[in-house]
């Protein structure tokens, strides 16, 4: 299987294309996950300037640089770009696209033109979203859940916000049709579910909730744009309709989607962990199962965004019980990663501080949602900066974390290029504290009675603002740091050619750094799983001669 | 690619003869059951009117799924996967009439 | 749903299993996108029970049920084109899938009619004459008008997708040996046959 990078990269073989469309038409899983790369690097910029503003203006009370609606928008679609343009593709669509046939031993996916329509609906669904800004009638100011009634009534561009968001979630179902259909089909003979990378699992579970969830979305949202155009009365409060009903369905994809957006996050934990730690992964089909666990509970779940509509109370008992019951398999996740690292022997390079970090701040985050998945609680913390802190933990802290770590383990593999580790660690201290002086005063403000989404606030909450303001700054310094060190990497003239630089055991660590067109020259064979290291040391012994 | 999967194309082509009968038998009957429910639609069974609708409704996808379809002679793969997706769907009204049910 | 990738490097890996696969999916997130038309008419029927049984007695049963034994006979010339293909039976298979197209199109004719005899009679969201009427006989217009809208969108649709396999089925394209893109088209061709099967009691037959 070693190749000695005898084979034409995949960043230099020449295709039937050249130039731009070598990239834009390509079928090659890893030039569109390169694209989602890029394509979502961008959004995720946009999402934090609008989020520097926002959090610029909260400095002080009263209007600091601009008007409330403004604020109001800037809100909204910092929401829209961040879930569906950044959180929901980053991990399955970049590193999913690049590493799941490489990790299952493929050639490509299973439907490899469908792959680049999907890249596609999200570029059509992204520019969408950001001409809506521009047209006249303003930016859209309802929040990223464009709740009824205000939805049907305002007159901001909501009706392309909504499309916007609909070709988005084609992009996201195309995406996990092409996964469920490649692992079940594409995998090299030997290898079974059991021999398959915990990312690849989680992809799976991600997969399944992408089919089944998002329609469900895009029909909610299809019906609001025909209730805007015709005034069908589904959701429509003034012609019988219930608004209430639209949250059902609204949250029905949408708390599902925050587990599309957190497992794959947590596949990347179980590969760098034991990698990191050199020791196999504690408990492996705990965790493979807790993946699919995960994708059915959170099915379940939805409701305890709704605690303060009015729901029976026999909706809201089973609503809490189902979300405690939730947290079950995400806390076995937490305890084999951490019983992983036991007795290992731990080598603290960037991937595993952002994975440590990962596990930090995705448990705050994971307690706090229990905190408000109590009825009683809830009614208290409803709509509050509370909220806000808690998935920006679960969000940001989980998958950006999640996404960061996975950029720097398998940066070497995708560019055959090395960043700077001291750097990338200062990076890293950079956006940790920066995240938790942002983030952590959101929770106390939040449980003073903070609202969220307000545009000014009283003066008791100022000293929260104004640290948690700070924070931004310290969190925008680090990721320039991180951006920065890549940027750099990318630049220099020096090839890596170490192809096992952590000494992983998965199949991307035995073929040459930036892969060929079909990645193998032989289909591997397999004949054990995935994190067996037994002979660990033999093997980074042998890299380093 | 691997061998599995040219073994399973093999099986593809050649996984049972074709013929026109079963099909056209399939059809005669959900002819029948679509006659069956538009004529007890004008009985009034109280509550169970939608549930007699509903399950003839039921039992002419499952004619559809299976025979039409041709899941019947799919994997067990094929099978698990459509449980899943009615699964998912039966979920989600049952809990979300756990609201409506106990206004 | 080709697997064929264009890579120059030729290896032309045709899996029949996996595009099934793949199409069985992608019908999952179609059925799912009606499941949740048809949550929203559980809750409205349940909340607006006597209004829907007043509103569904505007529609004409007989034309439904005409309808329905069209699509269902679609779904059979469709099944029918696979066995003859199969049996090398390439003109055969031709003429089930023109017939399947003419029965869809006949589907079409009917809804056309029956909704604007509808809207003739001034029926339609927005209309004074809807707007006068209770809140659930709104909601139960506004559901009828969307789902078989949406319906009728897939119906097109699918004669498009059928269109387009009759012509590779002249060409050649689809044979005895290959014949897995008519397999998955005839899928889809199903399931608007399936939603149909639901669509029908539940507007047409609560009187």
């Amino acid at each position: 299987m070693h190749n000695n990078g005898n084979s034409v990269s995949y960043l230099d073989y020449k295709g039937k294309h050249s130039g731009i469309f070598a990239w834009i038409l390509s079928t090659d899983h890893k030039r569109i996950g390169l694209l989602y790369l890029m394509s979502t690097l961008i959004f995720f910029a946009v999402g934090v300037t609008l989020a520097f503003f926002m959090r610029l203006e909260l400095i002080a009370p009263g209007r600091t640089i601009m008007d409330p609606q403004t604020y109001n928008s800037l809100f909204t679609l910092h929401g829209i770009i961040m879930i569906f343009l950044f959180v929901i593709p980053a991990l399955p669509a970049v590193f999913g696209n690049f590493f799941l046939p490489i990790l299952i031993g493929a050639k490509d996916v299973a439907f490899p033109r469908l792959n680049l329509l999907s890249w596609w609906l999200l570029v059509i669904g992204g520019l969408l979203a950001v001409i809506s800004v521009f047209l006249p009638g303003g930016p859209v100011d309802t929040g990223w859940t464009f709740y009824i009634p205000y939805s049907i009534r305002t007159n901001t561009n909501v009706m392309p916000a909504l499309i916007a968001a609909f070709i988005l979630g084609f992009s996201s179902i195309l995406t996990g049709l092409n996964f469920v259909v490649t692992i079940h089909r594409l995998h090299a003979p030997g290898m079974g579910f059991f021999r398959m990378p915990l990312f690849v699992w989680s992809l799976y579970a991600t997969a399944w909730v992408q089919i089944l969830a998002t329609p469900i979305v895009g029909i909610t949202l299809l019906l609001v744009v025909f209730e805007r155009a015709f005034g069908v009365g589904l959701f429509d409060p003034a012609l019988g309709g219930d608004p209430v009903l639209y949250q059902h369905l609204f949250w029905i994809y949408s708390h599902p989607a925050v587990y599309i957006m957190i497992l794959p996050a947590m596949g990347v934990i179980s590969e760098i962990i034991p990698v990191f730690a050199h020791r196999t992964i504690f408990g492996y089909k705990f965790i493979a199962f807790s993946s699919l666990a995960i994708a059915l509970f959170g099915s379940m779940v939805w409701a305890h965004h709704m605690f303060t509509v009015g729901m029976s109370e026999t909706a809201q008992v089973i609503f809490s019980l189902l979300t405690f019951l939730v947290a079950i398999p995400s806390a076995i996740k937490v305890f084999n990663w951490v019983a992983t690292l036991y007795k290992g022997s731990i080598q603290t390079d960037a991937p595993l501080l952002y994975a440590l970090g990962f596990i930090f701040l995705f448990s705050i985050g994971g307690f706090t949602g229990l905190i408000q998945g109590a009825l009683s609680v809830n009614m208290h913390i409803h709509d509050t900066s509370f909220i806000v802190a808690h998935f920006h933990y679960v969000m940001f802290g989980g998958t950006g974390f999640g996404i960061f770590a996975a950029l720097h383990y398998w940066f070497p593999k995708m560019f055959g290029k090395m960043y700077n580790m001291r750097t990338a660690k200062t990076g890293f201290w950079f956006l940790f504290v920066g995240f938790n002086t942002l983030y952590f005063p959101m929770f106390v403000m939040g449980w003073l009675g903070m609202p969220r989404r307000y545009f000014d606030y009283l003066p008791e909450f100022h000293i929260y603002h104004f640290i948690s303001t700070i924070g931004s700054w310290i969190l925008i310094t680090g990721l320039i740091i991180m951006f920065t060190n890549f940027i750099k990497a990318l630049r220099s003239k020096t090839t890596y050619t170490k192809i096992n630089p952590w000494g992983g055991e998965t199949l991307e660590w035995s073929i040459q750094n930036t892969p060929s067109l079909e990645n193998f020259e032989v289909i591997p064979t397999i004949t054990a799983g995935p994190y067996e290291y037994k002979d660990n040391d033999e093997i980074l012994v042998k890299e380093d001669n | 690619m691997s061998g599995e999967q040219s073994a399973s194309a093999e099986h593809n082509t050649v996984d049972h003869k074709p013929t026109y009968g079963i099909y056209i038998l399939v059809w005669l009957v959900l002819m029948t059951l679509t006659g069956v429910t538009v004529a007890v639609a004008g009985i009034n069974f109280g509550n169970l009117t939608v549930a007699t609708a509903l399950t003839i409704a039921c039992i002419k996808s499952y004619l559809v799924l299976t025979f039409f379809m041709h899941l019947k002679t799919e994997t067990a793969t094929f099978k698990i996967f459509v449980a899943v997706a009615v699964l998912f769907l039966l979920i989600s009204i049952s809990l979300l009439f756990s609201d409506y049910s106990f206004l | 749903m080709s697997t064929i990738a264009e890579h120059t490097v030729e290896h032309v890996h045709r899996d029949d299993v996996g595009s099934r696969l793949g199409m069985w999916l992608f019908l999952f997130t179609e059925l799912v996108l009606f499941g949740g038309m048809f949550l929203v008419y559980a809750v409205y029927r349940y909340t607006y029970q006597a209004e829907f049984h007043v509103a569904a007695k505007e529609l004409n049963t007989s034309l439904g049920a005409l309808n329905t034994i069209i699509l269902l006979t679609s779904s059979l010339t469709i099944v029918l084109s696979i066995v003859a293909i199969r049996k090398k039976n390439k003109n055969l298979s031709v003429f089930f899938q023109i017939v399947t197209i003419v029965l869809a199109v006949g589907f079409l004719v009917n809804k056309y009619f029956e909704w604007n005899i509808k809207i003739h009679h001034g029926i339609f969201p927005g209309s004074e004459i809807l707007l006068g009427k209770g809140n659930g006989e709104v909601i139960f217009f506004g559901l009828y008008y969307v789902m078989t809208g949406l319906h009728a969108l897939h119906v097109m649709i699918g004669i498009l997708l059928i269109e387009v396999m009759t012509g590779y089925t002249i060409k050649g394209r689809i044979n005895e040996t290959n014949y897995v893109r008519l397999e998955s088209a005839g899928l889809y061709w199903h399931l608007v046959d399936l939603i149909w099967i639901f669509l029908f009691p539940l507007f047409y037959l609560i009187t």
